[in-house]
């Protein structure tokens, strides 16, 4: 099953090298991962997708932990969370109808156009990885000339009291 | 305030953590360092002569004291020559804190002269490491290092110090703590898994208590012997444990495992609740997975979780020091004194049967043959040192033997590389004990194969009058790679024939030690007695049956229930059987 990991890690050179280095070395895979800074600049967010059963994944955990530089690992997959990837898209689009199909798609999904020449747009798409594949299969039949992804980051939602839950104030975007 | 140099930073920070010896060789990058420990009081400098030496010397040194060992060499090939000590260190969890030299903090990155990203190559096999930068970070640098190598499950911390750091000047104040947000080792088990601990122990018929190197490390051994005397509960010991239980014991099974004795397998095969008490579930202890114990209910203690459930289901973890936990769960049973008395009452038919495979199987050897029996010497350099000695041994067959007939009574008294399995580790941690224990008798039991790999280590036992008694077992093969070539390979010895071994007592000759050999049975006593009697390093070379191969033994792979056992003759059996000293009954009155 899939998971998603997410580490406050001391913001420290070699820490990236500390983690990643973890997964190879006990031969654990990473499909995604994605650092930042957070709200403390000593601190930075990692975020890392990897699959495993439960025992695995228990093993990824406390290796985590164990690390010295690791302050907090949090198993998002138990929790409700947010996940989110960005995508920038150079589209071929010589032709006006493209220019225009292109723009159609890019609306329906809610993308905005970053980029324009004479013969092509990109396109700033973020939303979960369906909504991701999704243009880019739409997109596909004008012609991609390159793809870049950040890699997904999440958030747990934060939880609501359970007044507030019944009274449906939850707003899901 | 007076500035200092970095180099005299370390120096006096080194001091303020108690060390008071440092292995190493010098070397371009670090002679101001160097320059400071000239007519240093405080400490003793010991130069070996490879770097690996100074690393495994460390680390004998942590292993029989307890206290972190300390290494210092320069960059490049002197930083990478450590990291087989440094690894050793690391699988076994010993407190080591290795200083390397590193080029200037402008030509790091440029391929400089001596050069090597140690940082980044013992980023696996470190518990952590610093690249000091800023010669106003060293002192909390070092204090962290200290406090990380010796705390938690402890382990190997390296600082590399460039050149221009040791020699830049700033004031000096040793940090009086030490917090780190991102480290708080779990010290004392939760009461209520103690608590549940402590009912299975109460309510089990075939306990046994598998322990491992944890309780040497955590100072737990006598806590252990509490638990396992109240509750009359019997006890076997990985390699890394023994010694953490008295070996001459009536309730000690022996080591378990590949080379275990019979009685601790069977025992832990059939038991009904195992205690694995800092301990890991390592694969030579298991054999196959899940055959091991497969009617067992599993207490784990261990400091480190990551430990925990790693190989094997566990039933009742407790993270902890393995000695805080200990004093708890010995409470605990204490509580119910009644219900421990009925308990212990049931369990006669599990000690009777425990009994029964101990006179099945002892420990034994086919005497006699041509020349001399390893095991005999192993037995006789136990009985002439009473057991009263720190045995280190390399990795191999006679790792192996000293684990079966030399009976550690006290813990911190066999130095074994059991995690990484270091040829050549025993000679300089034997050094690295005589120089921690100059009143103690230290042996380093060795193979021909293993002494080799550090034997340049002759010159510094002998110009720092280390009187380290060196046994070599020479049977003129790497001899578990023979027997494994011998079982599985249809003998065809790929490899694994030591031609071309030099005249071990002319070697000895040579460096300024003391040189001896044993070619018969009847020699080996005498060669024993007077290397004890000669207050210098002594190699004594053992020419012993070149094929002679370590029994019982478990397969690879294989099920500890399924042993293969070497010949013996009924009557050597039961001398072993008788042999085994029973200084008490295992049953309560």
């Amino acid at each position: 099953m899939q998971h998603i990991i997410s580490i406050l890690v001391e913001n420290k050179f070699g820490v990236l090298s500390r983690v990643s280095g973890l997964f190879s070395g006990r031969g654990f895979n990473i499909e995604n991962i994605s650092v930042g800074t957070t709200l403390d600049p000593s601190v930075s967010q990692m975020t890392i997708i990897t699959q495993g059963d439960d025992r695995i994944i228990e093993q990824i955990i406390k290796q985590l932990n164990k690390l010295i530089d690791v302050i907090k690992v949090v198993d998002l997959s138990e929790k409700d969370y947010i996940v989110r990837e960005t995508a920038l898209i150079k589209i071929h689009t010589s032709r006006s109808e493209d220019r225009s199909e292109a723009l159609r798609i890019t609306e329906i999904f809610r993308a905005r156009v970053v980029d324009s020449t004479p013969t092509t747009y990109t396109i700033e798409i973020t939303g979960d990885e369906n909504k991701i594949e999704a243009i880019i299969n739409l997109l596909r039949p004008l012609g991609i000339k390159e793809i870049v992804r950040t890699g997904k980051i999440a958030i747990a939602r934060e939880e609501m009291k359970a007044a507030a839950i019944q009274e449906g104030k939850r707003i899901r975007a | 305030m007076m500035k200092i140099t970095g180099a005299e930073i370390l120096i006096e920070s080194l001091k303020k953590e108690g060390v008071d010896i440092i292995f190493g060789i010098p070397g371009g990058v670090v002679l101001q360092i160097f320059d400071a420990l000239y007519n240093e009081k405080e400490i003793r400098f010991i130069l070996t002569r490879h770097e690996q030496g100074a690393a495994h010397a460390a680390d004998g040194y942590a292993r029989a004291t307890g206290r972190p060992g300390v290494a210092l060499v320069t960059s490049g090939p002197g930083a990478t020559n450590t990291v087989t000590g440094i690894a050793n260190a690391h699988m076994d969890s010993i407190p080591l804190v290795v200083i390397t030299g590193q080029v200037a903090t402008r030509m790091i990155g440029n391929d400089a002269f001596q050069e090597a990203d140690i940082v980044g190559i013992t980023r696996p096999c470190t518990k952590y490491n610093f690249l000091v930068k800023d010669v106003n970070d060293l002192a909390m640098t070092i204090k962290e290092s200290f406090y990380i190598a010796r705390t938690g499950r402890p382990g190997p911390v390296l600082i590399d110090i460039p050149k221009d750091v040791s020699e830049a000047r700033t004031d000096f104040a040793y940090p009086e703590k030490v917090s780190l947000r991102s480290y708080n080792p779990t010290y004392y088990g939760n009461k209520w898994q103690i608590k549940q601990a402590a009912q299975a122990i109460a309510r089990a018929k075939r306990p046994v208590i598998y322990a491992g190197g944890g309780v040497i490390l955590s100072n737990a051994s006598g806590e252990l012997k509490e638990l396992a005397e109240f509750n009359h509960i019997p006890v076997t010991l990985t390699l890394m444990g023994l010694g953490g239980f008295p070996g001459t014991h009536p309730l000690f099974l022996g080591m378990l495992g590949m080379h275990g004795t019979y009685a601790a397998n069977m025992a832990i095969h059939h038991s009904d609740l195992v205690i694995a008490i800092g301990s890991r579930f390592d694969d030579r202890v298991t054999g196959k997975v899940t055959e091991f114990a497969p009617k067992a209910v599993f207490i784990h203690i261990d400091i480190d979780p990551t430990n925990i459930r790693k190989n094997i289901h566990v039933d009742i973890p407790i993270v902890g020091d393995v000695r805080n936990v200990l004093i708890e769960l010995n409470k605990e049973l204490k509580a119910s004194q009644e219900e421990r008395d009925q308990c212990i009452r049931e369990r006669g038919p599990w000690h009777e049967q425990v009994k029964e495979w101990e006179e099945e199987h002892p420990l034994a050897y086919k005497k006699g043959g041509k020349g001399i029996k390893p095991q005999y010497v192993i037995e006789k350099i136990y009985e002439l040192t009473g057991g009263n000695a720190i045995v280190a041994t390399d990795v191999g067959q006679h790792q192996m033997w000293v684990a079966q007939y030399f009976k550690f009574d006290k813990p911190r008294t066999i130095l074994s590389s059991g995690g990484l399995g270091t040829m050549g580790f025993g000679f300089p941690a034997a050094i690295g004990a005589q120089v921690a224990c100059p009143d103690k008798l230290v042996f380093n039991v060795a193979g021909d194969g293993s002494f080799q790999m550090n034997v340049q280590e002759l010159a510094t036992a002998v110009i720092n009058h280390l009187p380290v008694k060196v046994a070599v077992i020479n049977n003129g093969y790497l001899g578990m790679v023979r027997q494994w070539q011998e079982l599985f390979f249809n003998r065809r010895y790929s490899g694994s024939i030591l031609d071309g071994t030099p005249d071990y007592v002319k070697l000895a000759e040579a460096y300024g030690a003391v040189g001896m050999r044993a070619k018969s049975p009847s020699e080996v006593e005498g060669v024993i007695k007077e290397a004890i009697s000669v207050k210098r390093p002594v190699v004594m070379d053992f020419v012993v049956d070149p094929e002679e191969n370590v029994f019982p033994m478990v397969p690879a792979g294989g099920a500890n229930s399924e042993m293969v056992f070497g010949e013996v003759s009924k009557e050597e059996k039961g001398k072993a059987a008788g042999k085994k000293e029973r200084k008490g009954s295992v049953l309560p009155a």
